[in-house]
């Protein structure tokens, strides 16, 4: 009953917010391409910049697999490719090492797959699923895009500072971050970094109102909720996460900026200084606290990413098995589980800091209690391929991708949820394998296959297929080929961070193994480049999209005019009768 | 069922509005962090004892009476009396601006009493004063700027200005800063 009240009243709403955007507006260049308002252009500026993040993380890692897997070896083109800074004599310096871990963690969890994911394809998807002409805020929409861009070239310029960029990790903890004396990297390098993260929180918020404020407000006539495709549910979903959890980030942050510049004492307390020989003057802080505050936001972020992933790929699975979502409520209620569940579970990064046994099991009990959605998904996602008329299109097979991923990483996740074994396992090579396979490359493979899906809504071309076949494979197989082998490391107690495994006898047997993983991350990556050339190359020279419904899909986006223009839709719908 | 589907559009919740209160979740979320950790740290053996100064009283006053001001100032402009209008919404501002240099004195006088919010020597409970009361003051600054926006709005005669909803928005966002100072007034006294 008061379903029908809203959906009659949504086009009043959706005309009140868009009545001065319609499709026919003038355009210039700039209010077009760069201070655009347009959903679909801001979905594009997005993933571009995602994708110019992705590559820079990207090599980040090469650089540091170099040092990992050949540490004897030197390269005298590194010193002069990077500098002395980060490559005296030809070897990735420890510092330079640590510079380049911390950065490749910060740019690729927050910038790649969190702006890069969510930005895309909810700005590209929420709009055009649910029916509505653009977002509930364009203008909201246009600055969250630029504070993430602003947040990026901080974090870029960072890099080039005369002591480095931050190198104390992606997490942060105080006293590296909080004092900037304790590293090079602790310097300016991490008055940029802290100033970038305070933004990239901003754009999040931004995006993340905006998000829940549009799927609840401007779905078109007969979008009932129950109707929403599991993008849009799992998009709205990572909004609330989002938007709950950004925030404490953001206190966490201020408390931080307070210690490192204005002498208060939250995280630091009078530790004792080998640089200066003597003790802090500060008092009684804790980098516990810290700890708490980041990982509220630190472990939902894990969700904020996979969920979005989850999403995209129960939609693509159905429409290329040609079949409906196997338990499309069950889908939905895992994910509100989720959502949940992943606000009660941050203190399981922090087994090891001498937590109250008590507190350990109850975070032990809810963290595994999040096997049970997530299993429903998997179930769900196998049933709906199963026995279905299956197109292996490179979307589909990187969807596939995603869930055998997703299962090889969460099944880890219940080792390292469990407090007992996770006393043992923390920051060992296991956890790296875990959360690679689990959120990492699970999340770029249904970024991957967004992409290939969707591409021709974007951009009106196709990509080319056997590119992406190759992407495919060489991916799937290098994502296991990198990543299965450090379970074994990790088992062994090899800790994380490390700049040099050699001068361990106990970790000499992996040389030769850390030499293969290297060499497979250098071919993995090359392969990446041929996803960048086909992507560009097809914007301008794909084939041209013909078809008004390529994929066959039942979503609201392809009943759009091939290109749609800003406004999306040529008259209002109504899918009260089932389109 | 009829009449239901027949509601007129202006009783359904403005997209912006939603978005307002999808905002202030978030804000809360941010103090909630913030009185969390400080209840985490008032545990400690070292956590200063001190009694807030009266100036924080008072500026509970001014912003109790700025959200009345607040109130009867969206009646008047619902009404279209806008000379009552930019009288009460200029006395929000005051009233605004009073609270916030209120709340400057109050860390003033605690620093006269030799109570370092910063610096060397400072205590985490007093800090906590600052950043959090602090923020809250910047989210009262923002406040006044929108008010100041509808303020200079009112002035001109375009037909788009006589639409209620950006007013409404500042309105709850205002109501919204004032019920959060209450909170963390109650809070830091509790919580000693």
């Amino acid at each position: 009953m008061s379903n029908e009240a809203i959906l009659h009243a949504n086009i009043g709403a959706t005309l009140d917010v868009h009545g001065e955007h319609q499709e026919h507006h003038h355009e210039t260049f700039i209010t077009k391409y760069i201070f655009s308002q347009d959903h679909k252009t801001i979905s594009k500026q997005f993933l571009i910049t995602g994708m110019v993040w992705a590559v820079i993380g990207g090599l980040m890692s090469v650089l540091f697999r170099l040092q990992l897997g050949f540490p004897d070896e030197s390269f005298p083109w590194l010193e002069d490719l990077l500098g002395k800074w980060w490559a005296a004599g030809g070897h990735i310096t420890a510092q330079g090492y640590y510079a380049l871990v911390t950065i490749h963690g910060t740019v690729l969890i927050f910038f790649v797959l969190t702006a890069g994911l969510s930005g895309t394809f909810a700005n590209l998807l929420i709009p055009l699923q649910i029916g509505a002409r653009d977002m509930a805020s364009p203008l909201l929409n246009m600055l969250s895009y630029w504070f993430f861009f602003i947040a990026g070239i901080i974090m870029l310029s960072s890099i080039f500072v005369e002591t480095g960029p931050f190198s104390g990790g992606w997490t942060a903890y105080p006293p590296l971050s909080a004092l900037g004396d304790a590293s090079p990297g602790s310097k300016s390098g991490m008055d940029l970094w802290i100033i970038s993260m305070a933004l990239f929180v901003v754009s999040s918020l931004l995006s993340g109102l905006n998000y829940i404020a549009t799927v609840l407000n401007l779905r078109t006539k007969g979008m009932s909720m129950t109707r929403l495709p599991l993008t849009v549910w799992s998009l709205f979903f990572t909004a609330i996460v989002g938007v709950l959890s950004f925030p404490v980030l953001l206190s966490g942050f201020i408390l931080l900026i307070f210690d490192r510049n204005f002498g208060t004492s939250f995280y630091l307390s009078d530790i004792f200084l080998s640089a200066t020989g003597a003790a802090l003057p500060n008092e009684g802080g804790s980098a516990i606290l810290f700890q708490h505050l980041f990982w509220f936001l630190g472990h939902p972020e894990v969700y904020i990413i996979v969920l979005p992933a989850m999403g995209i790929v129960s939609e693509i699975l159905s429409i290329n098995s040609r079949k409906p979502i196997f338990g499309y409520i069950a889908m939905v209620g895992s994910m509100f589980a989720i959502t949940t569940l992943t606000f009660l579970v941050w203190a399981h990064h922090m087994f090891v800091t001498g937590l109250n046994p008590f507190l350990g099991s109850l975070f032990t009990l809810f963290t595994l209690l999040i096997a049970l959605p997530s299993a429903i998904k998997v179930f769900n996602w196998l049933t709906t391929i199963w026995r279905g008329s299956i197109r292996f299109t490179p979307s589909m097979l990187f969807a596939i991708g995603f869930v055998s991923v997703f299962i090889s990483g969460g099944l880890t996740g219940l080792w390292l949820g469990n407090s007992a074994l996770d006393i043992h396992l923390h920051d060992t090579y296991f956890n790296i394998a875990h959360f690679h396979l689990v959120m990492g490359v699970a999340s770029i493979f249904a970024m991957f296959a967004g992409v290939y899906h969707w591409f021709p809504k974007m951009y009106g071309r196709r990509m080319n297929n056997t590119l992406g076949y190759i992407h495919f494979w060489i991916s799937i197989i290098g994502a296991y080929l990198i990543f299965w082998p450090m379970h074994y490391e990790g088992l062994a107690g090899m800790p994380r961070r490390y700049y040099d495994y050699s001068i361990w006898e106990s970790f000499k047997q992996f040389s030769e193994l850390n030499k293969f993983i290297s060499i497979v991350v250098f071919i993995t990556f090359s392969t990446q480049i041929l996803f960048i050339i086909n992507f560009f190359y097809s914007i301008w020279y794909g084939r041209k999209e013909t078809s008004l419904n390529p994929h066959g899909a039942t979503t609201l986006e392809w009943t759009t005019p091939i290109k749609p223009g800003h406004g999306n839709y040529r008259k209002y719908l109504n899918t009260s009768l089932g389109l | 069922m009829a009449t239901i589907s027949n509601t007129n559009n202006n009783q359904r919740i403005h997209p912006h509005k939603f978005t307002l209160w999808v905002a202030i979740a978030s804000i809360c979320m941010m103090f909630a962090g913030l009185t969390s950790a400080y209840i985490v740290k008032s545990n400690q053996d070292n956590f200063l004892e001190f009694s807030l100064p009266n100036y924080f009283w008072f500026s509970t006053i001014a912003i109790l009476l700025s959200s009345v001001t607040m109130h009867l100032s969206l009646k008047t402009f619902k009404a279209r009396e806008r000379n009552k209008y930019k009288l009460l919404i200029s006395i929000t501002v005051v009233l605004g601006s009073i609270f916030a240099a209120l709340q400057v004195e109050g860390f003033i006088s605690l620093d006269n009493h030799g109570i370092r919010l910063i610096g060397q020597n400072s205590n985490a409970a007093a800090s906590f004063l600052l950043v959090i009361i602090g923020l809250h003051g910047l989210h009262v600054l923002g406040g006044i700027i929108a008010l100041l926006v509808m303020f200079f709005k009112s002035f001109s005669q375009k037909i788009k200005n006589y639409n209620s909803v950006p007013l409404e928005v500042v309105s709850i966002y205002w109501h919204f800063v004032d019920i959060l100072w209450i909170y963390l007034l109650i809070f830091l006294i509790w919580i000693r």
